[in-house]
């Protein structure tokens, strides 16, 4: 039963991550930049919930609050993109990196001083309810989290491969001045894509807080998330969700069965091992270009 | 107006490029040497530590200039490298070897380590390379804490003082001497770089940055050309630690964080990515940065009795000057001041689009 529970809180960790990694994958599969600051858009949305929900803040309704906060990242995902990425159209890829990089700190800054660097968490109608089947104990969060996510990934699987916009996103990655000259409003599906990655964002940061305690420096966690779409395999949407739930299992299983100090190296090192062994990821896309 | 008239082929690598650059080179060696006298006339040595620091930041920064600047390979983890230095000097100094073998010799292994760690991984694209090193970067507080026996983990490690040939040199005690040695160390390495990029392995790295599938199409070896790039930036890096640790006198685990390996990359950034010039006006800002903002402090409480006390304050405008340089001025201070020279060499012919890089669209290295 114990391990049952430290499999399910696993889960439930690991599907914030793989969320997270859903946000890189998205941009990255579009855009081909790759954003290093989308752990800090997760704590930032986090926060822009709380603001919106706690008590000592604007105290609205927990309900209005998750669809407004995801609506607020969502436009600041967009106006991301629009103010200050579209100009980069066309440059290197490590001045993007470098860019996204700093973004997260200036991202870290402003909620630590718009909100405070105290570690905070969401008051959620349903905190501290439980689940009880059998002889297990689950958090209702922990089962909201699965879920959400779950439909989450669906919903943008189906997107990308139906859609006409998520087909002219994927046309706008392959080969941005060939979609350009077929019609795709290249920079628009860009900033739209930051905006969805944004939203994405939210929901992560809101099941996040949901279930624990938030502060600025959380936003770190997007490395992690950065590791899990590396193991899943850059630029594959289940792939992001498996490196995440991966990442979300072997940190509780190490830290209670390994010795002291490996939990935290546990997923660096499968990155690690995974870019030595299979260079691409679980699934792997990536296809070496030939002279 | 200056013409400079090549009357053969080695003109194009010479060192400089006529005699005034020579000259104006040399006054700054004068400039540099002659730093001291001043602080010996002051008689307070405080301010020639922060330059000797400037320095050492500079040996870094270099050291990432030729990985990121010289062959376009990001790296997040150059702080690690700087930690292998650091530690391999401390222990090499404890097992009794002198300074002047130990020091080179904690570099080279520093860079064999580095270029065995990032070896598999430079087969791959660049932003896997970034990944990787920003995971290495992360992991090296930890693992400084589990080799405990070499480190001194969280309690940390004394860095004993420098010996060569029975003079002793310590940051606090002979401040001059120890800044002589760090400008020693510099110059060095600023001449072997110079070198290095005059020579055909300098050149193929440009090569690769420009365009990898042409590097190869001229018969470059890829993998070989980036681990040699990682081998001697990596052993610079560890050579730069070293004398960091010299310099602080005392490294715990949390001395070689992600927070600097992200500075070091903001420093060659900042500085002009692809000019060595670039590293030291980098670490120049960065060392001037944190002055300037206590000094920022002290004048608006005690003028304007404002405090202004927000945590993390540094870093954010640190990462909003990084921004507003990768947007408007991506060639960094040294890109600026070349603009600035040039407009003043061709006077009156500048034109404005003559330093505009050629766009790149991007494709994608993924089967759809």
């Amino acid at each position: 039963m114990d391990f049952l529970q430290l499999i399910i809180s696993g889960l439930a960790n690991g599907c914030v991550y793989g969320l997270i990694a859903l946000g890189f994958v998205l941009i990255y599969k579009a855009t081909e930049a790759v954003n290093f600051a989308q752990g800090d858009f997760m704590m930032l949305g986090a926060f822009v919930c709380i603001g919106f929900t706690n008590h000592e803040y604007m105290g609205l309704n927990f309900w209005l609050a998750v669809p407004l906060s995801i609506l607020v990242m969502g436009a600041l995902g967009y106006l991301f993109n629009w103010g200050i990425l579209r100009h980069m159209f066309g440059q290197s890829q490590t001045s993007i990196v470098i860019l996204t990089i700093a973004m997260g700190f200036i991202i870290r800054f402003f909620a630590g001083a718009t909100w405070s660097h105290e570690p905070t968490s969401l008051e959620t109608p349903f905190a501290g309810q439980e689940v009880r089947s059998g002889g297990l104990v689950l958090g209702i969060d922990e089962v909201l989290i699965v879920v959400v996510t779950a439909i989450l990934t669906l919903v943008f699987f189906l997107f990308f491969s139906r859609t006409r916009i998520g087909l002219a996103m994927q046309a706008a990655s392959q080969n941005q001045l060939a979609a350009y000259y077929m019609g795709i409003p290249v920079r628009r599906v860009h900033s739209l894509v930051w905006g969805l990655s944004g939203m994405v964002a939210a929901v992560a940061g809101i099941l996040f807080a949901s279930k624990g305690a938030i502060d600025p420096s959380t936003g770190l966690l997007g490395i992690k998330a950065f590791a899990a779409a590396a193991i899943g395999g850059f630029g594959s949407l289940p792939g992001a969700l498996l490196g995440g739930l991966i990442i979300g299992l072997v940190e509780p299983l190490a830290s209670r069965y390994g010795p002291p100090g490996v939990s935290q190296i546990a997923p660096y090192a499968i990155l690690l091992l995974i870019l030595i062994f299979r260079p691409g990821g679980i699934f792997s896309q990536t296809l070496s270009k030939k002279v | 107006m200056r013409f400079v008239f090549k009357t053969s082929y080695d003109a194009d690598i010479s060192l400089f490029k006529h005699r005034a650059q020579a000259v104006w080179y040399a006054l700054l060696l004068l400039l540099v040497l002659a730093t001291p006298l001043y602080f010996v006339a002051i008689g307070d040595a405080y301010l020639l530590g922060e330059i000797t620091g400037m320095l050492i930041l500079a040996i870094a920064g270099m050291a990432l200039m030729l990985l990121t600047g010289h062959t376009g390979l990001p790296s997040l983890g150059h702080a690690t490298f700087m930690a292998f230095g650091c530690y391999l000097n401390i222990n090499l100094l404890g097992a009794g070897l002198p300074w002047l073998i130990a020091f080179p010799l904690s570099g080279l292994i520093a860079g064999a380590l580095g270029t065995m760690i990032a070896l598999p991984v430079l087969r791959l694209h660049g932003v896997y390379l970034a990944l990787a090193t920003l995971a290495m970067s992360i992991l090296t507080s930890d693992f400084v804490v589990i080799a405990e026996p070499w480190t001194g983990g969280i309690a940390g490690a004394a860095v004993p003082d420098i010996n060569i040939f029975g003079m002793e040199i310590n940051r606090y005690s002979t401040p001059y001497k120890f800044y002589y040695l760090v400008l020693a160390v510099a110059i060095l390495i600023v001449w072997f770089y110079r070198n290095l990029l005059r020579t055909p392995t300098g050149r193929s790295f440009t090569a690769i940055r420009d365009s990898e599938i042409s590097a190869r199409a001229m018969g470059i070896n890829l993998t070989r050309t980036k681990a040699t790039s990682f081998f001697l930036s990596a052993t610079t890096a560890g050579l730069a630690g070293a004398l960091f640790g010299h310099s602080a006198g005392y490294v715990t685990n949390e001395t070689f964080d992600l927070v600097m390996s992200i500075t070091l990359l903001l420093m060659i950034v900042i500085g002009g990515l692809g000019f060595i010039h670039g590293a030291f006006f980098g670490a120049i800002v960065v060392g001037i940065i944190p002055v300037a903002i206590a000094n920022g402090r002290t004048f608006l409480s005690t003028t304007f009795d404002v405090n202004i006390n927000v945590p993390g304050l540094e870093s954010a405008l640190f990462a909003f000057i990084l921004v507003c340089f990768i947007l408007f001025e991506p060639m960094g201070l040294y890109g600026r001041w070349l603009k600035i020279r040039t407009y003043f060499e061709l006077f009156p012919f500048y034109r404005k689009d003559m330093f505009k890089r050629q766009k790149s669209y991007l494709k994608t290295d993924r089967v759809q």
